[in-house]
């Protein structure tokens, strides 16, 4: 018997994390119809005026896709510190930077790629210009991996916590607020004709800084947890 | 390492909990064909100091702790996901401590009672077979150094037994175990009692 090489050891936990995901369906599906049902409010309280609604579809698409982020983000540690599995985690001999990292690739695929691929529905419930809709699909994926990343971070620290869900939100929503304004900004140059590359980029540089650096907060984060 | 080194050495351990001393100057070394057994009421620290061994703790005690060898630690919790088969769940392991074939973990889950059920989900199975599932691990294990807390938990009469051969088969392998337990081990071998009334080992 050998022990797996970490990226193989990466493999199987995102797979695991997966087959979780696909066992509760309604973990996946209930941001995606919060995303739904909160796009439905807007016209309501904003009034159905299709210019008005495209003028501020972009930082409603954006806002939302965050919330949604951050009501599964709680969860993406929550059952394996209740049963134990994080424990065994933390002994494992394997590098925790790529555990994590899987842990957080598996909440990305089941919520900010789905959001990402569901968003051009949305958009276009709210009349945003068919031009922004790549835009709004770029940034969002790029955007929703930069707020899995950080609100991995949030859901280590108050993993141990009962009621954690108030704590996370305010930790880590003004993290999320770079995000935001960048994310935004691009759907927003993409509908005034004004190039997209430079916001996709910077949102490229965040993603890259917190793949380097997010990993390595949720490990002491969760180390911490475990040990209170 | 030398045949002679340690697979745990513990110096002058002290753990204060809650305003209360829970053991104080606990030293002692586990080497290969130890079979420990700590002792204590409930609440005398037993599970805080197999925290503390196998490295879950880090802060909060006072001495030192050195590990020689890999461990394996089945805690109060048994990692078990529901949601997932006996056969994922051990094929899926997040120790990341060894790749098993589907022959082994079959092999495992039969020793532990748990053949013909290697496809069902686990929330389906009783608290026992729960356990049973997290104690197939200790079939698949090579670490040399087993910290097992409370491992009888749930378990039937039979089951104990069967777990209690392989505690003695595997410290009679050159393996070491320091379980918890509230029962006296029915084994021939001899156990080394470490008592956390007193904070010394007897």
């Amino acid at each position: 018997m050998t022990a797996p090489g970490p990226f193989a050891f990466c493999l199987r936990l995102l797979r695991r994390q997966l087959l979780l995901a696909v066992r509760r369906p309604i973990e996946i599906g209930n941001p995606l119809l919060f995303f739904a049902m909160v796009v439905a409010l807007f016209p309501l309280g904003l009034g159905p005026a299709p210019g008005q609604l495209a003028s501020f579809a972009p930082g409603i698409l954006w806002i939302i896709a965050l919330l949604s982020n951050l009501l599964t983000s709680d969860a993406v540690f929550r059952s394996d510190f209740d049963d134990g599995s994080l424990e065994q985690l933390l002994l494992s001999p394997q590098p925790l930077y790529l555990s994590v990292l899987a842990y957080i690739a598996a909440h990305w695929l089941i919520t900010g790629l789905l959001l990402a691929l569901v968003s051009p529905l949305f958009a276009l419930m709210l009349n945003l210009p068919s031009a922004a809709i790549g835009s709004l699909v770029a940034s969002l994926l790029l955007g929703t991996a930069v707020l899995s990343l950080l609100g991995g971070i949030g859901a280590a620290l108050t993993v141990g916590l009962k009621r954690g869900g108030m704590l996370i939100s305010l930790l880590i929503l003004p993290l999320y607020m770079p995000v935001l304004i960048f994310g935004s900004a691009a759907v927003k140059a993409a509908v005034t004709g004004a190039p997209v590359g430079p916001y996709l980029a910077l949102l490229g540089a965040m993603l890259s800084l917190a793949i380097a650096l997010a990993p390595m907060a949720i490990a002491a984060g969760l180390r911490i947890s475990i040990d209170a | 390492m030398s045949p002679a080194a340690p697979l745990l050495a513990v110096e002058s351990l002290s753990l204060e909990r809650g305003g209360r001393e829970l053991f104080r100057g606990l030293s002692f070394e586990v080497h290969a064909g130890h079979l420990f057994q700590v002792e204590g009421a409930n609440g005398a620290g037993k599970t805080s100091l197999l925290r503390i061994l196998c490295g879950l703790s880090r802060y909060g005690f006072s001495g030192k702790v050195s590990r020689h060898a890999p461990l394996l630690y089945l805690g109060h919790h048994s990692g078990v996901k529901g949601l997932l088969t006996p056969r994922e769940n051990l094929a899926l392991h997040v120790s990341g401590l060894g790749s098993h074939s589907d022959q082994q973990i079959e092999a495992a889950l039969a020793q532990v009672g748990l053949f013909g059920y290697e496809d069902v989900p686990s929330h389906t199975l009783s608290a026992g077979q729960h356990r049973r599932v997290n104690l197939a691990r200790l079939y698949l294990s090579d670490c040399p150094l087993w910290l097992l807390d409370e491992p009888f938990t749930a378990i039937d009469k039979t089951g104990i037994a069967e777990l209690e051969a392989l505690l003695v088969k595997h410290v009679e392998n050159g393996g070491a175990v320091v379980m918890t337990s509230h029962q006296t081990l029915q084994v021939s071998y001899e156990v080394r009692f470490l008592s956390l009334l007193e904070g010394v080992v007897l």
